[in-house]
């Protein structure tokens, strides 16, 4: 058992829940519990242990911070804890729910209603203007205040003034603030960002940090998995990863 | 996804690949097109050839002669002369006969006529009274050859309307063929242009001012028109017609008749079964121009699958369920083909209307074909979208993003 994954990790603005204590039974008490995750890619002498037996907790409100080498599993764990991906052994407790043996459709509702991605590439479609790439996942929720939400959620990022603008039109620090947009326009119950600055200028970059954490000092819960150790000082928990285990975690 | 959101992200996509969408539409697009002339073509001349050969009447039989076979060299159909005047006295005989109504002896040749105005070549028949019944024609004015033109070998003439408007001539004028004179004692009423040749360029004398004075063959007839009481009495009247020329030409065995008999009907459906077969192989060729259409939009719509394998991804993070990216796809190949198609069965009527005035080929558009053309290439845009988007449904999120 990686006792890492239950550690206690805090913000001061919330109330410390105990926890730590194994076995863990639900997942109820917090907004994700991983619960001895294993993803094994291939088979037979090919297979590739992604993640092994990996566990932890992230409390609603928190900014946490992944950090650790390439191949050390990060990857793996964002395509797990995004949903995109279903691990091979393990419960993944979402919100009190269990999401780890939903099938594809049911992930994609989950993905539509309670994640909001932000991507290294910042993912954008480079054929629509900013504010209808801010609309696509309201558009697979059947939203119908569309224009006005996106509208809403790029003024939160400070792009008011660029809604009609098309992604090429944007430097990468502002096409990653409409990337962020379109992650905060359903109202998710978790940003999941990967490697948000990795394309980044330091400037830009500290830029997107600095929107993340005003976001998650307004409630929202924030994953970072990233290997710029600018985003630690950012986060209040930083948890490092190598061979798929936690080494390392961490209050901030 | 709503329906209508999907149809409207699907058509947004169509517009931002505008060149690839409209050369994919093109391919639809002829061969729907391609299908709606050729079935056209294929209906107007099946029309035509049933219009020309019900205007003979359906209830008329030729009799032509056999061939000639001398010295072991086999002639070909119709050149004996086999057929004589005693065969027609046969054959109206209504002993022998009874379900023969009419008996028209035919000897005709190419001849130039002249009136006082101009002069005319045309076909000029020897035949008697019976020509008029077993042809189905009418006079229009005057009045047509009688039984005693024939025996007394009179110089009298019937003209076909456009034969009497080019020549100038009127019932009671005299015209003159082969420098003999002719009156006009009757024009025929117009039987329309259809049929082989313009029927109503012609003209008719007695059978014996024809066999003595201009085609030649004294007693022998190139062919014998019957016609039957009624369409009904058609089968029992070739019998008859059999049986009595059987008889006169001392033949025992059948097979080796010096004659044939055909009738209207027999080469009715036989034009019909040749021109329905060639529309039918040219429906065909076109079938397969929309199937190769077909198959193009799955083309294309396979390598906008793999060109937007990052799209796919990003959407499917953002929650697309398969079943929205299957349904987005396929609409995309059912937008391509049907505005294919319609574009097509526009391009289809405007040939229907440009072809008869500047080719001269008659071309019949009927709904049913338009229909069938529509629906199939709405269905094979449909069925090849399938699996291009099946593979969009399918792909992996995680690999779609990575793609990008």
């Amino acid at each position: 058992m990686i006792q890492q994954g239950g550690a206690p990790g805090s913000g001061s603005a919330r109330p410390a829940a105990p926890r730590g204590d194994f076995p863990l039974q639900t997942g109820a008490d917090h907004l994700i519990r991983l619960e001895s995750i294993t993803k094994i890619y291939g088979s037979g002498d090919a297979a590739v242990v992604a993640l092994d037996d990996f566990s932890l907790d992230v409390e609603a409100g928190e900014l946490l911070a992944v950090m650790g080498p390439s191949g050390s599993g990060k990857s793996t764990l964002m395509n797990i804890l995004g949903c995109l991906d279903t691990p091979t052994s393990g419960r993944y407790w979402f919100g009190g729910e269990d999401v780890s043996r939903l099938n594809e459709t049911q992930l994609a509702h989950v993905r539509n209603r309670r994640i909001g991605f932000v991507f290294q590439q910042f993912q954008l479609l480079p054929r629509l203007s900013a504010w209808r790439n801010v609309e696509l996942p309201l558009l697979y929720r059947g939203e119908h205040d569309r224009r006005a939400l996106a509208l809403h959620a790029l003024d939160q990022v400070g792009l008011s003034n660029r809604v009609d603008h098309r992604p090429t039109q944007l430097s990468g620090g502002q096409q990653q603030r409409v990337a962020i947009a379109r992650a905060l326009v359903t109202d998710p119950d978790l940003i999941l960002a990967d490697e948000p600055t990795g394309n980044l200028d330091s400037v830009a970059s500290r830029d997107v940090l600095a929107i993340l954490r005003d976001l998650n000092q307004q409630g929202r819960t924030i994953v970072i998995i990233t290997h710029d150790p600018e985003v630690a000082p950012v986060a209040q928990r930083t948890v490092v990863m190598r061979d798929g285990r936690l080494v390392h975690g961490v209050a901030a | 996804m709503s329906l209508l959101h999907t149809i409207e992200t699907g058509l947004r996509s169509l517009l931002g690949h505008r060149l690839r969408s409209v050369l994919t539409t093109l391919g639809i697009l002829f061969g729907v097109a391609a299908v709606i002339s050729v079935v056209g073509i294929g209906q107007a001349s099946s029309d035509s050839v049933t219009a020309r050969i019900s205007s003979l009447g359906t209830n008329l039989l030729t009799i032509t002669p056999g061939s000639t076979v001398s010295g072991g060299v086999f002639g070909g159909g119709g050149t004996a002369n086999t057929l004589t005047m005693s065969d027609v006295a046969g054959l109206i005989d209504h002993q022998n006969a009874p379900d023969v109504a009419a008996v028209a002896p035919v000897s005709q040749g190419r001849e130039s006529l002249v009136s006082t105005s101009s002069n005319w070549s045309t076909t000029v028949s020897g035949s008697t009274a019976d020509w008029l019944v077993a042809n189905s024609r009418d006079i229009g004015t005057g009045s047509f050859i009688t039984a005693s033109d024939v025996s007394s070998q009179a110089h009298v003439i019937v003209l076909g309307a456009t034969t009497a408007s080019n020549l100038g001539a009127s019932v009671g004028d005299l015209i003159t063929v082969k420098q003999i004179p002719f009156q006009v004692i009757g024009i025929l009423a117009s039987a329309g242009s259809q049929g082989f040749g313009n029927q109503d360029d012609l003209a008719v004398v007695p059978i014996t001012t024809a066999q003595g004075e201009l085609v030649g063959g004294v007693g022998s007839v190139q062919r014998i028109l019957l016609s039957s009481t009624s369409q009904a009495t058609l089968g029992s009247a070739y019998i008859e017609a059999n049986q009595v020329l059987l008889q006169t030409h001392h033949i025992t065995n059948a097979t080796q008749a010096d004659y044939s008999i055909t009738s209207s009907t027999q080469v009715l459906s036989t034009a019909q079964a040749v021109t329905q077969t060639l529309t039918i192989l040219l429906a065909s060729v076109a079938a397969i121009s929309l199937l190769v259409g077909g198959i193009g939009v799955m083309n294309i719509m396979l390598v906008s699958v793999t060109e937007r394998t990052g799209e796919i991804g990003l959407r499917k993070a953002l929650g697309a369920t398969p079943g929205d990216l299957f349904r987005q796809f396929v609409i995309e190949a059912g937008v391509l083909t049907a505005v294919g198609g319609l574009l097509g069965v526009g391009t289809g009527l405007a040939a229907g209307y440009i072809v008869p005035r500047t080719a001269n080929i008659a071309v019949t558009i009927t709904p049913l074909p338009v229909l069938i053309a529509v629906a199939v290439a709405v269905a094979v845009g449909l069925i090849f979208g399938v699996y291009p988007a099946l593979r969009a449904a399918r792909l992996a999120p995680i690999e779609a993003l990575r793609a990008q």
